[in-house]
């Protein structure tokens, strides 16, 4: 793969009820992508957004935020899925002969939808989908077969919770930092169990953006380029009961495909920092054995020993992750700004010292059916 | 490593106006599975896959995951892309990118739509800003019939020019085995046919089609080992107008002009007439058959009815357009534009059997839809 | 039109916000395989399709193997008694989606000579006894119409009904 930096990042703060609309909350993104690439709009070859009928409340919803994402007048595209899909979507145009810059750009108000009744609409009309289930149920089935085969405890994916929470103190960006203890997550109400509120991640509306260059449009700036390693993604069979539910399948296999792409061998030692997806708090254990930053069914013990944590050799989700803002399709491209962030050395209080090498992760689909993995650097891969 | 691509095999089911004896899945499935018929490909040689619909004609959230049984995408990359009536151009353009970045060498675009299945005008009107326009949309044909109202005044053109087109297309779906619509037609029957908004009567008009289509995009290293005479993808091209529907010149198709204008210069045309043996276009209305040959730059403004009745347009012209009988003859709408490429492709190939226009080195598909989305593919025998 | 738009406008920070419907209509064609299964629960028998190159028997069926790839016709009548092998308890009320009333169980059942688990509710037994391993069967209802919940939920395998 051709030397790719992402040069530009911006996101809005994460909130419940932003009374902007979705197409004005793009614009401050896509505008505060360009300020913060020193690049206006002249400069961006082609856009990719990302829009969802049914979140957006709205047929083709891509029309309503082409101009706000500064498509007019040039080449466009539209991904429908989380962000890291519409980011990897960008990367491909951007490493194609003909466009040099991508804008890359994604947004959701969940606030404003049925939430449980629009991931309802995932389901199969002809079979399941009567049963009625939503994301917090759906994930609950997945999150039992998951403890029970190994033995997580609810205590344990408390932990990433108040890990989580707690990161979220040190975001601007994020909707709900709390300081709260296992016992608080433990004791709050029980939605499907194993799931507690505390294991959610809340409804958010937000959005966030990203600017793509390749390696001969990449100026000498004020920011540090950040460069693109390794990405894949990879999904999984559709019905629940034709899954391991679990085993993160399809996270393995993308996780696979990065790493070879950016060189990693053994992701536990090499990477700085994740920011990985967790709508749920037993999904990031599920994730990091997926990613290869334990064994299966040693999340329990990664969490406990601290290394995950701020302090620890591999900080996830040091922007509070997606348990502290969760604004759907943009949760994903949200990892890979944060990641960048951290490889510029921007990334403030929740900074990780010396950061160099960095995973951003994103799904899409019924208990994650799809996942997409990104691998940042702060290098590029050939030099200069 | 950028490549160079093309197109290596098409599929497409049987189209009609109902297909009650498939689900969504198995209706995809007959097309992925002629379009690896076609190339003389099983699943295992797909790298990733793209797929495209509107999200509000099924019902389904995240089709992407939910084709898995259909497009056979499992354990692989999938995504999807949509853009309303253009989303076929799009899947097209996707596939393209996702093989000239270098990242996959074999992908599959799948559109497809049932339109059968829900109420489609209900569905479009919400593409209209709900609060601001969407209480008056009246869907696509309006605008259409105002634009070919103008365009007579201006011109002198006639309603009978506009039935020339429908009568081209319709009867040349009689030589496509694959088209919905297939009956003898002449211009006296259009003329005859209801009048649904004027000028557009009923046979000026697309139907509503349920289908599928697949097209399979492989790499320079791969695409000549799989297919004897692959179709090279030399340009693609995307413009889009405002977000809302008051906003636009109505006269101008400015749009239209600037896909045209930049994948003529992309792929090196300088006289499309000329250049460019047979197209394959987006035209949801026979009027538009007749202005958009002009903004398409084809010939000078005013003169497009001139070419119609000297037959410029029809099988054995210098220009044939629609050779598979066109969108007025076949309209899964998410499938629709794919289905202009993979003909365009077939046309290439010299694969397109009682269709065949004798000789075809260039090809030229278009895409229509949304907010006057227009996407434009130029294909070509040769790989430079 | 029916799926329109605009019902309520309210006021927040100043800023209007509008609040709507879009309704739209569905039909689905359930296809060969989902229809003769349908047939099928109204007798009281449950099939599965086998796919012969993967050895596997998938309940609901299907007309392709997501594996191979191959189209499938083999029909296999499973039994209407399987394992439990994940399930939660909903404790949250979402009328519109929930065809039963909070608390309730939903569950992955893998059936008898089945190789893939089916989802659906689990009711008839009491919910702080439920766990994954458990024996469980499905129930019928009496006057089927070709949906999903034709069975109407599974409890304990030879356990009386009306229990829980």
């Amino acid at each position: 793969m051709d030397n790719v930096a992402i040069i530009g990042v911006a996101q809005t703060k994460y909130e419940k009820g932003k009374t902007k609309n979705y197409a004005e909350l793009v614009y401050e993104v896509s505008r505060m992508a360009l300020d913060d690439a020193g690049l206006e709009l002249a400069d961006i070859d082609n856009v990719v957004t990302t829009t969802n009928d049914f979140y957006d409340g709205r047929t083709i919803a891509c029309m309503a935020i082409a101009e706000a994402a500064g498509s007019y007048g040039r080449d466009a595209t539209n991904v429908e899925g989380d962000g890291t899909l519409s980011a990897f979507y960008g990367l491909m145009r951007t490493l194609s002969d003909v466009y040099g810059t991508t804008l890359v750009t994604t947004h959701c108000k969940v606030s404003e939808g049925a939430p449980r009744k629009i991931f309802n609409q995932m389901f199969d009309p002809i079979y399941d989908r009567r049963l009625g289930m939503d994301a917090i149920s759906s994930s609950a089935l997945q999150a039992r077969a998951y403890m029970d085969r190994y033995g997580i405890t609810q205590e344990q994916c408390a932990r990433v919770s108040v890990k989580n929470h707690g990161n979220a103190r040190n975001n601007p960006y994020a909707h709900v930092p709390l300081d709260i203890t296992v016992e608080d997550v433990m004791k709050s109400p029980v939605l499907a169990d194993p799931i507690k509120r505390l294991d959610v991640a809340p409804v958010s509306d937000g959005a966030c953006a990203i600017i793509l260059a390749k390696e001969d449009r990449v100026k000498n700036g004020r920011r540090k380029p950040v460069w693109v390693k390794g990405v894949a993604h990879c999904t999984d069979a559709y019905r629940l009961g034709e899954r391991d539910l679990s085993r993160a399948g399809a996270l393995e296999e993308a996780a696979r495909k990065a790493y070879a792409m950016a060189g990693v061998k053994d992701p536990s030692k090499e990477i700085d920092v994740a920011e990985v997806y967790d709508a749920f708090s037993y999904m990031e254990l599920l994730w990091y054995e997926g990613l290869g930053f334990c064994g299966a069914g040693e999340s329990g013990r990664l969490i406990d020993s601290g290394v995950t944590g701020m302090a620890g050799a591999l900080p996830v989700n040091p922007s509070g992750g997606v348990l502290s803002a969760h604004a759907v399709q943009v949760a994903g491209l949200a990892r890979i700004a944060e990641c960048v962030l951290q490889l510029r050395g921007e990334a403030g209080r929740r900074q990780v010292p010396g950061a160099k090498l960095a995973l951003a992760h994103g799904i899409t689909g019924i208990c994650a059916q799809t996942h997409c993995v990104w691998v940042l650097s702060d290098t590029p891969a050939k030099e200069v | 490593m950028a490549k160079r691509t093309a197109i290596v095999g098409v599929g497409q089911t049987n189209h009609t106006s109902k297909r009650r004896d498939v689900n969504g899945q198995e209706l995809i499935n007959e097309a992925v599975k002629r379009a690896l018929a076609d190339a003389g490909l099983t699943l295992r040689d797909i790298d990733a896959f793209v797929i495209g619909n509107m999200d509000h004609f099924e019902g389904i959230n995240c089709v992407d995951g939910w084709s898995i049984d259909g497009s056979g995408a499992y354990m692989k990359p999938i995504m999807k892309v949509t853009t309303g009536g253009s989303t076929g151009g799009t899947l097209g353009s996707s596939a393209y990118y996702h093989v000239a970045s270098g990242l996959f060498d074999v992908v599959m675009a799948i559109g497809w739509e049932k339109n059968s299945e829900s109420d489609t005008q209900a569905a479009i009107s919400t593409c209209a800003d709900p609060i601001l326009e969407r209480d008056f949309f009246g869907g696509a044909i309006g605008p259409n019939a105002a634009e070919y109202a103008m365009y007579m005044k201006q011109y002198g053109a006639s309603q009978e020019d506009a039935a020339m087109v429908a009568v081209r297309d319709h009867n040349n779906a009689l030589n496509n085995p694959y088209a919905h619509l297939r009956k003898f037609i002449t211009v006296e029957e259009v003329m005859n046919s209801p009048m649904l908004c004027y000028p557009i009567k009923l046979l000026d008009s697309c139907p509503r089609s349920d289908g599928a289509c697949a097209v399979i995009y492989a790499s320079e290293d791969r695409a000549p080992k799989i297919a004897p005479r692959p179709a090279w993808i030399h340009a693609t091209a995307v413009s889009h107008d405002y977000v809302y529907f008051g906003d636009y010149d109505w006269e101008a198709m400015p749009t239209l002009e600037a896909t045209a204008s930049r994948v003529y210069k992309r792929a090196g045309i300088t006289n499309p007439l000329k250049d460019i043996d047979v197209m394959e276009l987006y035209l949801p209305f026979s009027t538009c058959g007749v202005v958009w040959m002009e903004h398409m730059w084809v010939c000078e403004r005013g003169e497009s009815p001139k070419l119609i009745r000297k037959g410029v347009f029809n099988m054995e012209g210098e220009l044939p357009v629609n050779p598979s009988g066109g969108v007025l003859s076949t309209n899964p709408i998410g499938a629709t534009a794919l289905i202009r490429i993979g003909e365009a492709a077939l046309q290439v190939m010299g694969k397109a059997d009682d269709r065949q226009v004798p000789n075809v080195r260039t090809a030229m598909a278009t895409a229509f839809g949304s907010c006057y989305w227009f996407e434009a593919t130029i294909l070509r025998s040769t790989m430079s | 039109m029916d799926n329109e738009t605009i019902l309520e406008v309210r006021e927040k920070d100043g800023l209007l916000v509008h609040q709507g419907v879009i309704r739209v209509p569905y039909t689905w064609a359930a296809g060969e395989a989902a229809s003769q299964f349908y047939a099928g629960l109204a007798r009281k028998v449950i099939y599965g399709i086998r796919c012969t190159h993967c050895d596997m028997v998938f309940v609901p069926p299907k007309k392709t193997c997501h594996q191979c790839f191959a189209e499938l016709g083999e029909w296999v009548k499973v039994s209407s008694r399987g394992v439990l092998e994940t399930f939660t308890v909903v404790h949250y009320s979402e009328p519109e989606l929930h065809p039963v009333q909070a608390p309730f169980a939903y569950g992955i059942i893998k059936l008898d000579g089945a190789s893939t688990g089916m989802a659906h509710i689990i009711q008839g037994v009491d919910l702080d006894r439920l766990q994954a391993g458990m024996s469980l069967e499905a129930v019928f209802k009496e006057q089927p119409e070709g949906n999903y919940l034709d069975i109407t939920c599974f409890r304990p395998a030879g356990e009386a009904k009306g229990h829980g």
